[in-house]
């Protein structure tokens, strides 16, 4: 029910090259994304939905020949949601670097032949947003109504509104940070050496040696997972409930919760790409709007000509209200117009993918303001 | 709260406000001020809220509506970034009351604030009765109140007086009718117009 119901993926190849902001540039790429509702004739009621650090463009609806494969902010984006695909045009997109068809470290590296691997240059959210905005001319969008994400996905939206501050009307940032803290770094760090170090990485070549770095993937998940969650929604789920009723005294997995990061570990190997993990994680670290300002996010953010909607949740620790208060108060002082909501929600990170409903409900109120 | 009481105050309120001020209400409820001094004045205004219901009345009243706790102050936000900032009946309902006047000072170049009169005829009865006061002003129970400061108009004027306060105007009303004699008496609201010292 009001689903986008089935969607096809797209395919778009640039073949202009783009300068990355690490210095490198890349001759040719292409980004895979997906479209639902309507462009009205106006071309003024495009939504920009960025995704984070696993997501993909694959945002809304299913595929024909995967019902089960639903899109990670379905209960977002559809007719009648809060994202209203029958109001608004919304597209999703695989972020340069990514693992989901968009160009990244497992294409093919045009100089060489072999797939990129260790040599795919570290991308930024910068230079994802510089893609984006490539996407954007190809559709014919001179300006989205507004851009939308959670996490990583708020960073792009934010990042839009300094580096194309004449093509974004409304951000919205949600569950995210203008950038990371020493703890945030400090954790990606860890699940960057569980990669770097599990022998199988092969320096980042390992697609040619047919295997994938399993053991790091699945400790950076696990990982990864911890900082999601919050302490007390764990604890709800999983307590200090034994596997098998009884402890082990060995190594094996006692309590429910060894079994479910161990799962979520494992599953994310099957599909997730080790590469694609470094470089996403070195684009959070390396996010700082702030940093040519000395490190002043005021003056940063005078660039910015959107209005915000600006969210947080109580339990996040990973992106906590704290930042996301910064940025409010950084956009006060610019004079922009700003709505900010702190929602209750235990759930830790990770309440920005569920369907909240006061959550739900500010979001719909805040996009239904949203002219088209 | 502001809803309770009609529209009476937005009025005098928006007399004190001048075209295209920047404006700053505190516990806005669901911004139907902010809505009110958009229409009328041209104000570029927002809101703090902590109540959810409220943010989201608030958003869909087309405010900029943010979401923070007034008890723990004002202090992201610049000195001096507001022409005005408001209080409209919800003085009453915090705790740190001349720290947060203060801050609304050094917030807003003036402030107004506006509460319930405990000093009102009505609620002096019912005292000498031996009940809590709940009047149209003071609609709540004791023991569902989301008030936690019981002041009259006189008290509040010796909190002004001790602090370095500037009163610049106080008007009073009964029932939405401007009272002039004896207000601490008569009147069931006042409205402020606030400064700093010169």
């Amino acid at each position: 029910m009001n689903s986008v119901g089935t969607v096809t993926p797209q395919r778009a190849a640039f073949d202009t090259p783009i300068l990355l902001q690490g210095g490198v540039s890349l001759p040719a790429f292409e980004l895979v994304y997906e479209t639902y509702g309507e462009l009205n004739a106006e071309r003024s009621n495009a939504v920009l939905v960025c995704h984070a650090l696993s997501g993909s463009h694959h945002v809304a609806g299913i595929y024909a020949d995967q019902p089960d494969n639903i899109g990670w902010w379905d209960n977002l984006v559809g007719p009648g949601k809060p994202l209203d695909t029958n109001r608004f045009f919304v597209v999703g997109v695989n972020n340069l670097g990514g693992c989901y068809g968009s160009t990244g470290p497992m294409s093919l590296n045009p100089v060489t032949g072999k797939r990129y691997g260790a040599d795919f240059p570290v991308v930024t959210v910068e230079d994802w947003v510089a893609a984006q905005a490539r996407l954007a001319d190809r559709l014919g969008i001179a300006s989205w109504a507004a851009v939308v994400g959670g996490s990583v996905g708020g960073m792009q939206a934010l990042e839009w509104t300094l580096q194309y501050p004449e093509r974004v009307r409304h951000a919205l940032v949600i569950a995210s940070t203008p950038k990371l803290t020493t703890q945030n770094i400090a954790f990606n760090e860890v699940a960057r050496q569980a990669i770097l170090t599990d022998p199988d990485f092969h320096g980042g070549h390992f697609y040619e040696h047919g295997v994938v770095p399993a053991r790091g993937l699945r400790l950076a998940r696990m990982l990864g997972h911890i900082t999601y969650l919050s302490g007390n929604q764990m604890a709800e789920k999983f307590g200090r409930e034994l596997r098998h009723g009884k402890l082990s005294y060995g190594y094996s997995t006692d309590f429910q919760v060894e079994s479910y990061l161990r799962y979520q570990g494992d599953k994310f190997t099957t599909y997730f790409d080790a590469n694609t993990y470094l470089i996403t994680t070195k684009a959070l670290d390396y996010f700082d709007p702030a940093r040519s300002y000395g490190g002043d996010l005021q003056a940063a953010l005078a660039r910015a000509k959107a209005s915000f909607f600006v969210a947080s949740f109580t339990t996040d620790w990973r992106f906590a209200p704290e930042r996301s208060r910064e940025l409010v108060y950084a956009l006060l002082h610019n004079g922009r117009d700003v709505c900010y909501a702190e929602v209750d929600c235990d759930a830790g990170h990770d309440s920005f993918l569920l369907d909240d409903a006061q959550y739900h409900a500010d979001v719909a109120a805040y996009l239904d303001r949203i002219e088209t | 709260m502001t809803e309770i009481f009609g529209r009476f105050d937005f009025d005098v309120i928006a007399r004190w406000i001048r075209e295209g001020e920047r404006v700053l209400d505190l516990g806005c409820g669901d911004g139907s001020l902010l809505k009110f001094l958009q229409a009328e004045k041209g104000i570029r205004g927002y809101g703090v809220e902590n109540d959810p219901g409220n943010v989201l009345a608030a958003i869909r009243n087309g405010v900029n509506v943010l979401q923070f706790d007034l008890e723990q102050g004002l202090q992201g936000f610049d000195d001096d970034s507001f022409d005005h900032v408001i209080m409209s009946l919800s003085l009453q309902t915090v705790r740190h009351t001349v720290p947060l006047v203060q801050e609304m000072l050094r917030v807003g170049h003036e402030a107004v604030v506006s509460f319930p009169n405990f000093g009102h005829r009505s609620h002096r009865e019912a005292i000498a009765r031996g009940r809590m006061p709940v009047s149209e002003a003071l609609p709540y129970q004791w023991y569902n109140s989301p008030n936690v400061r019981f002041f009259t108009i006189a008290d509040f004027e010796a909190l002004c007086a001790d602090n370095g306060i500037v009163v610049h105007e106080g008007l009073f009303f009964d029932e939405g009718r401007a009272v002039s004699d004896d207000p601490n008496l008569n009147a069931d609201v006042a409205l402020y117009r606030l400064g700093r010292q010169p």
